[in-house]
């Protein structure tokens, strides 16, 4: 059975005035990691707060759990977890004290699921008596992981959990992440981190309410259509410059180290056009293209029709 | 050897017992992008508050676009420009009321106003969207127009924390692309980010472990030294090292 279930579902804002989610459809199957990414704006947070019961959908049917978010919404409370995008627990109260409220509000102990939230709880332990409040980024961030888990869901949803956190600690938040999928819970999380992006089963790419695209990510990846290259040179920034002023060039922009560059003429062509453009240490390679990149060439894609439309 | 922007010796700041900078040493020159890099709780961002005048050092020296923390933090907040995810523009104001509130702020006439915000206004192309409340613009536009509102009054020098912090990879690369014009204009850029390939984009990058600098060079140079391919790996073997916990 799948966990979550979207069937033409739509939402808007302000008298119908913005259309938020435009019918979407899409269903994530028990113990999946679903990545939702997309744009600020796309949609994401409204998908998140109509599955989690906090907003009605205009149209459409979504399920969770095989209930119904708006029939069975008392019911689909008592089996999700959420974290929501800007930090929502009690900043007055202690680490200890939060968490508490939130098993007691599920007649839980935090006893009973300690299993579930140990690896993390471990942690933020040592300052179980500080206010919430006056925690650091990554540790409220913990904290809320441990709130949502404590009544052991059988879904959680996560909106953009590491947005600020460093690498050490996204990887940890990844890693558990990956012994709750094992543990059976499905799991539907947005992030702006491509190579999080990466670590889901399947990725939906989303574009204003739209789902331009759902597949693994190896699927993704294969569905690029150009070929990509990386490219680097003494002064990265006049080459990109001058790159992105080539005739031939489809994209071009930065990546890490190098740029990557998708083309309508050949290698040598564009080596030469180097040359001539006075460039030294010029180094040139075809590349597997990430995801990343493939979310790269969707919204520029998507970004000139929008600019065509308008002129 | 190009300018000066920020030279620090031995800079410190304890909070009772704990110290979040310890002897922080490093100098950062005109024109170059400067990556400030650290776990969560490393002190990047108690550091940064120094450097911009807003907290005075324990102890140390430290000059910023030329005048002293200790004595001249006034001057410095006029000479820096500074935007952060957090906060930089006013929501409930429209886009060219903060454009303006900013210029008057930073010290500009009327006609520097007027001609400034026509020109920022078209270069981001926000023609459609001048009038509207900035809440209703989407976090990438909003941070491109607060980096510019950052840069109106042509600072020596901006500070950017976690910018792009939320950002999709599409507005990220718009928005280092109005960094790199910014640095080719001359203006030093000193950043933080968590996204690790935004820190191949630097010219140098530093990397804070529990409120001491543990590497500094550029990113070539740390991928070198620590025997890792991507600065993701250089900052996983420092990082991992911390003791404090945030």
């Amino acid at each position: 059975m799948d966990a979550i279930t979207l069937n033409n579902v739509t939402k808007t804002y302000n008298k119908k005035t913005v259309l938020a989610v435009d019918n979407i459809s899409f269903s994530v199957s028990k113990g999946e990691i679903f990545g939702l990414i997309g744009p600020d704006g796309a949609g994401k947070s409204t998908i998140f707060r109509m599955l989690t019961t906090l907003l009605l959908p205009d149209s459409g049917k979504a399920t969770v759990g095989g209930l119904d978010v708006v029939k069975d919404f008392k019911a689909i409370r008592g089996i999700v977890g959420y974290m929501p995008g800007r930090f929502s627990l009690y900043q007055d109260l202690t680490v200890e004290e939060n968490l508490t409220f939130f098993a007691t509000v599920f007649n839980t102990s935090i006893e009973e699921n300690y299993n579930l939230i140990k690896d993390i709880y471990v942690q933020i332990e040592p300052f179980k008596d500080r206010r919430a409040g006056k925690l650091s980024g990554g540790m409220k961030q913990k904290l809320a992981l441990c709130c949502a888990l404590i009544h052991k869901p059988e879904v959680l949803f996560l909106d953009e959990p590491t947005t600020g956190v460093d690498v050490v600690s996204r990887k940890e938040f990844w890693d558990m992440l990956k012994r709750l999928k094992a543990q059976g819970i499905t799991i539907l999380v947005s992030t702006s981190y491509m190579d999080e992006a990466t670590l889901c089963d399947r990725i939906g790419l989303i574009l204003n309410g739209k789902m331009l695209s759902i597949a693994s990510p190896e699927d993704t990846i294969n569905a690029y259509p150009e070929k990509l290259y990386a490219v680097k040179a003494d002064s990265i920034y006049h080459l990109l410059l001058d790159l992105r002023a080539y005739e031939g060039t489809i994209n071009c922009y930065t990546f890490g180290e190098y740029l990557h560059l998708s083309i309508t003429s050949n290698e040598a062509e564009v080596r030469k056009y180097l040359q001539d453009k006075g460039h030294e240490n010029v180094e040139f390679k075809a590349i597997t293209p990430t995801v990343e990149d493939c979310f790269i060439g969707l919204l520029k894609h998507q970004d000139e029709r929008n600019s065509n439309k308008n002129e | 050897m190009s300018e000066t922007v920020i030279k620090t010796n031995k800079l410190t700041k304890r909070f009772g017992d704990f110290v979040a900078v310890d002897e922080i040493t490093f100098e950062v020159h005109k024109g170059e992008i400067f990556g400030f890099l650290g776990a969560n709780g490393a002190g990047k961002t108690t550091a940064m508050r120094m450097l911009c005048g807003l907290s005075t050092p324990t102890s140390g020296e430290a000059t910023v676009a030329g005048y002293d923390v200790f004595k001249q933090p006034e001057e410095i907040k006029k000479n820096i420009g500074y935007m952060s995810q957090k906060f930089s523009l006013y929501e409930d104001l429209t886009v060219k009321e903060n454009i303006e509130f900013y210029g008057g702020i930073y010290g500009l006439t009327n006609k520097e106003i007027k001609e400034k915000s026509t020109e920022l206004i078209d270069k981001l192309g926000l023609h459609n969207e001048a009038k509207k409340l900035v809440s209703s613009l989407p976090l990438g536009w909003k941070q491109k127009l607060s980096f510019s509102v950052a840069i109106v009054h042509q600072p020596k020098i901006v500070f950017l924390d976690e910018p792009t912090g939320g950002v999709d990879p599409y507005m990220r690369r718009q928005f280092w692309d109005l960094i790199y014009e910014g640095a080719d204009k001359g203006i030093t850029i000193f950043v933080t980010t968590h996204y690790l390939d935004e820190a191949e984009y630097c010219n140098r990058v530093s990397i804070m472990v529990d409120g001491k600098i543990e590497a500094l060079d550029s990113p070539a140079g740390l991928r070198k030294t620590y025997e890792a391919t991507t600065i993701d790996e250089v900052f996983y073997k420092l990082a991992r090292k911390a003791k404090r916990s945030e």
